[in-house]
């Protein structure tokens, strides 16, 4: 079964297996508002958890991305480089960033589950 | 902080669930549904926008013998009644007070349209050169104003109020009753695309907007698209690429200067003339989606020679672009440059203006 943990910095990532598929909430894009552009990770970056993994870019503003865990990138999601609008319409879904080789899967205990990245949201 | 201000529309951008942020001292729309899908609606069909902030002044009195003709880089006196014209208000040193536009109503009449940031202090400064102060009046309080831009806004007004405001040419206005009301209609605008500037009653304006509203064939949008639209064809903002440091000749936009005529500011603009330049006003394209954004840093080589003064994503172009003031050396088209900002570098090319140049601004 595959879960879903989430950050403080609006970031989600889904666990299978070694394989962490990472991307940002819809919290998040709807805060951003028109996402012009998304620098992905070179595929063979090794990131640590909540350190730089990429940078996305909107109408309003930039921002980075952190790396929800630690790990090696090894793929990530192409048509983002041309329509990077699909972060507005399915941030959660078909606009995943990257998938990361998780370095340490005891790292998930530092993020959030589904309902506690809810209650946060509600507290800000 | 003073308490910011708010248009009489402000209930109905609150209705249409805008997104409502501080601009100018103002409590302004940025966007409704998107800044995009507003840009995209006002390229292809039209936008409504409210534009009550601006500050509008009213001059009654000679022209020349009142003192109005010095006051800006060109002359009121030589516009037409029925026509307008864009220039300067400068100070001694030759930098930017405002940009704005004079109507001239009548042959002892104008109306001054200002930039809400800068109008109270404007009022000020043009009082202070004027003969007699009593010859200008602060009518922004009183008075609203919706722009309506798009290729199909001609045909959306005509319908509405009939077929006089289709024969306006572009830059002419003229004086018609909305709503039981004088209002003047201009052909003017700060998007690239055949438009109509309404000045009319504030106490007229929510009826207003509510009938042009009503067109399908438009929809609102808020400064986020205005800024969007203004820089893909190149226009310049008060604040962002003109301020009281940067002079026009700097700014690029020497061609509303009038140096044939005497204006505050024109001895030091004609010492920067013959001594040259220290800086220019450059665009420039990005290699990539990338912004640009205002303060970013613009490198040549490895040398900083610039600051990037506005910047977007164009989605008309489908790149980033900007406008920077920059060493002259770096003017040429085609000269390659690089765009910093803490991690970020993008190459860029200085490129011409208008950034897009597909607009129905002259249909």
């Amino acid at each position: 079964m595959p879960s879903t943990y989430y950050t403080k910095e609006h970031e989600w990532v889904k666990i299978e297996g070694n394989i962490a598929t990472v991307g940002i909430t819809d919290f998040a894009a709807h805060q951003l508002g028109d996402v012009t552009f998304v620098e992905l990770p070179a595929t063979g970056k090794s990131v640590k958890q909540f350190e730089v993994l990429c940078a996305i870019e909107s109408v309003k503003a930039a921002s980075d991305i952190y790396a929800p865990v630690s790990g090696k990138v090894v793929s990530v999601n192409e048509a983002l480089e041309t329509t990077p609008e699909i972060v507005n319409e399915s941030a959660e879904a078909a606009a995943w960033m990257a998938c990361l080789e998780m370095a340490d899967s005891s790292e998930v205990n530092k993020l959030m589950s589904r309902e506690q990245y809810d209650e946060f949201l509600k507290g800000l | 902080m003073a308490q910011l201000r708010e248009t009489p529309l402000i209930q109905k951008h609150t209705e249409l669930g805008a997104l409502i942020a501080p601009f100018g001292g103002w409590n302004m729309p940025i966007q409704y549904e998107g800044i995009i899908a507003e840009h995209r609606w006002c390229r292809q069909k039209a936008a409504l926008f409210d534009i009550c902030h601006m500050g509008e002044f009213l001059y009654r009195g000679d022209i020349v013998s009142g003192g109005l003709d010095d006051v800006f880089t060109f002359s009121v006196a030589a516009i037409p009644v029925g026509r307008s014209k864009y220039g300067f208000l400068l100070n001694e040193q030759g930098g930017i007070i405002d940009d704005l536009i004079v109507f001239r109503l009548a042959s002892d009449e104008a109306m001054i349209v200002v930039n809400a940031a800068t109008a109270e202090n404007d009022f000020k400064i043009i009082s202070s050169r004027l003969k007699d102060p009593s010859l200008i009046t602060d009518i922004s309080a009183a008075t609203g104003k919706l722009d309506i831009q798009g290729p199909l806004s001609r045909d959306i007004l005509t319908s509405l109020f009939g077929s006089e405001i289709g024969t306006i040419p572009y830059f002419k206005f003229i004086k018609t009753d909305i709503l039981g009301s004088e209002a003047i209609v201009s052909r003017t605008g700060y998007t690239g695309e055949l438009g109509y500037e309404i000045f009319l009653p504030a106490a007229k304006v929510a009826e207003l907007w509510n009938l042009i509203a009503s067109d399908p064939g438009i929809k609102p949008a808020g400064l986020g698209a205005r800024d969007l639209l203004r820089l893909e064809v190149g226009y310049s903002l008060y604040g962002n690429d003109l301020d009281e440091t940067i002079s026009p000749l700097e700014a690029g936009l020497e061609m509303f200067v009038n140096f044939d005529k005497d204006f505050v500011g024109k001895d030091a603009l004609l010492r920067q003339k013959a001594a040259g330049g220290q800086r220019t006003r450059i665009a420039f394209r990005v290699g990539s989606r990338r912004s640009p954004r205002h303060h970013y840093e613009v490198w040549s080589g490895e040398e900083k020679a610039g600051t990037v003064t506005s910047g977007a994503f164009s989605p008309m172009l489908g790149c980033g672009i900007g406008l920077a003031l920059a060493d002259p050396k770096l003017a040429a088209i085609g000269t390659e440059i690089t765009v910093r900002h803490e991690n970020v570098s993008m190459a860029a090319v200085v490129c011409g203006l208008p950034f897009f140049d597909g607009g129905s601004l002259r249909n």
